[in-house]
């Protein structure tokens, strides 16, 4: 009998002795954005209970991927609702997948948004429109609560910037996006030119924008593409820059 | 060394019985049938990847990753949930404890044929995914470069080093190794509940519950730390599960690092000191349980 309570004691005394190592790695994970999910009622809701153990029992990648692997499928029979459903729990469970939020805003605001404008079992145009508004709505939500769960990668950032730039028509906002996706690390190079493209297209604000360009422009021969050429020559043509100044003619 | 030329520890008996375990487990139909299924989950990564058409390397790894994850937790429970059951029925434990072998080299020497198959396991696991990994990444970097032979030797350039970054990064090695320390835990763990079990099958139901315990350990452990308003039965409860099971939650790192998260190597350093120092501590508990017991 003796034993048996001297094995129970030892293992609480060393429960006592690991606690502190298990608390700093545990807070080491918090810091790193390392297990970023809460595993609270809302999750147990939204992806099922089976989902919800499976996660729990360290397979939430694979769960999450069963999930999107499902969420295509959905796409391809335009279930639009099923597609909403299945990447609110695929987000929910991977906040830290980029993939996810990307993929989930692109079906949201892209394809979902176009079928319910273009939807032949709707007759009425403001309607249609309205659902259109709210899917667009809907894409833009998930961007901005992945952008919220991976505040240090430059990809949903340029997703939002494409979609204030594609479908809200919004110069402002997308050149906002560009130019803070350009700012973050493993950034690619035409976030600044596209955040320069914007702004040229912004009503006031052309003066920045030149100043943009032209600084793109003197970085070298490997930032004057076409596009930033023309939108230069644009720009000097609308500001009246002096012709000493402009940049040489040639385009392509 | 005793007079009588009998060391009271001596490597080369371990290893003779870590050896003859391998063996044994080694001619385990299950071992062949888990490794199977492993080996061709991973391999069918590469067609499920293809379904997702985007980024299909996180849907590769996160697939290979997991299957790796569920059956070398599954082989160290079930591999030590029978050896000593087995060596009982077999009636070769009393052949092995009669002669002069100290229980507690009986025990490391039967752990360490489990590492040593799980280290196995693992190896072939990890080869096999880093070939269909590296398959992958060259066909879309020839179909890319074909697709784009158009396009600016810049942009080229870019593309291709994004690619060749979204599919092998040194992480998921850390992420591999991690894999095979809590698998490590786990044999220790259940040769510890062996030693008081009476069959295979009680260890492996204690086991698959100490499993899912040890995931949710991280919550109740926050829990109990925090919440001052909890009633004192909450708070018995939460203690016992925060003190008497360990926190699987702090191995589960690949969920991360297949979506491109680093992990330092102080934390991957702890995270593995940690893991052995469990298996150690387990392995310590289990000749305690096992140095007396009537067998």
């Amino acid at each position: 009998m003796i034993r048996p309570l001297l094995v129970v004691v030892s293992l609480a005394l060393f429960g006592v002795a690991k606690i502190p190592a298990e608390h700093a790695i545990a807070q080491a994970h918090r810091v790193l954005h390392l297990r970023a999910v809460d595993f609270n009622l809302d999750l147990r809701e939204q992806v099922g209970q089976l989902g919800f153990i499976a996660a729990l029992s360290g397979f939430r990648s694979l769960v999450a991927d069963a999930l999107f692997v499902q969420a295509h499928v959905a796409w391809e029979r335009t279930e639009w609702g099923r597609v909403l459903l299945l990447f609110r729990q695929v987000t929910a469970l991977q906040p830290r997948a980029i993939l996810f939020w990307d993929v989930a805003a692109w079906h949201m605001a892209w394809n979902a948004s176009t079928a319910a404008l273009e939807d032949p079992a709707q007759p009425r145009l403001a309607l249609r429109v309205k659902a259109q508004r709210e899917y667009l709505a809907l894409g833009k939500d998930f961007l901005e609560r992945g952008i919220k769960n991976n505040p240090d990668r430059p990809q949903l950032y340029e997703a939002m910037g494409r979609l204030y730039r594609d479908k809200y028509l919004d110069h402002e906002h997308a050149a906002e996006f560009f130019a803070k996706a350009a700012q973050l690390p493993d950034a690619p190079s035409y976030d600044k030119r596209f955040a320069a493209y914007e702004l040229s297209q912004v009503e006031g604000r052309e003066l920045e924008a030149y100043t943009r360009l032209r600084q793109l422009y003197d970085l070298g021969e490997r930032e004057r593409l076409p596009t930033l050429l023309r939108r230069l020559k644009e720009m000097e043509i609308k500001l009246d820059i002096p012709l000493a100044q402009r940049v040489p003619d040639g385009l392509p | 060394m005793n007079s009588s030329g009998h060391r009271a520890f001596s490597p080369g008996r371990i290893a003779a019985i870590t050896a003859n375990t391998l063996t044994e487990l080694t001619r385990l139909k299950v071992f062949y049938v888990l490794l199977f299924f492993a080996l061709l989950l991973i391999g069918s990564s590469i067609f499920m990847a293809r379904l997702t058409f985007q980024q299909e390397f996180q849907v590769l790894k996160d697939i290979a990753l997991g299957a790796m994850s569920i059956f070398t937790s599954l082989l160290a429970v079930l591999a030590t949930a029978r050896l000593i059951p087995q060596d009982r029925e077999d009636r070769t434990i009393y052949t092995i404890l009669a002669k002069p072998v100290p229980r507690s080299e009986y025990l490391l020497g039967k752990l360490l044929g489990v590492i040593l198959l799980l280290a196995l396991s693992v190896t072939i696991m990890g080869a096999v995914f880093l070939v269909v990994l590296n398959l992958r990444e060259h066909a879309v970097l020839n179909e890319t470069a074909s697709q784009m032979s158009g396009a600016p030797p810049a942009q080229i350039a870019e593309a291709l080093a994004a690619i060749r970054a979204s599919a092998f990064n040194v992480n998921l090695l850390s992420g591999i190794a991690i894999i095979f320390v809590k698998a490590c835990l786990l044999a220790s763990l259940t040769l510890f509940v062996s030693t008081f079990a009476t069959t295979t099958i009680f260890t492996t139901i204690v086991m698959v519950c100490v499993y899912f315990i040890g995931h949710l350990q991280g919550i109740a452990r926050e829990y109990w730390l925090q919440n001052n308003s909890a009633g004192w039965l909450t708070k018995t409860f939460l203690g016992l599960v925060t003190l008497l099971f360990p926190d699987l939650q702090l191995f589960n790192l690949t969920d991360d690092i297949v979506v491109g998260t680093a992990i330092p190597s102080a934390l991957f350093a702890k995270t593995v000191t940690l893991g052995f120092f469990y298996s150690g501590f387990y392995l310590l508990l289990s000749w305690a349980v096992f140095y007396r017991k009537e067998l």
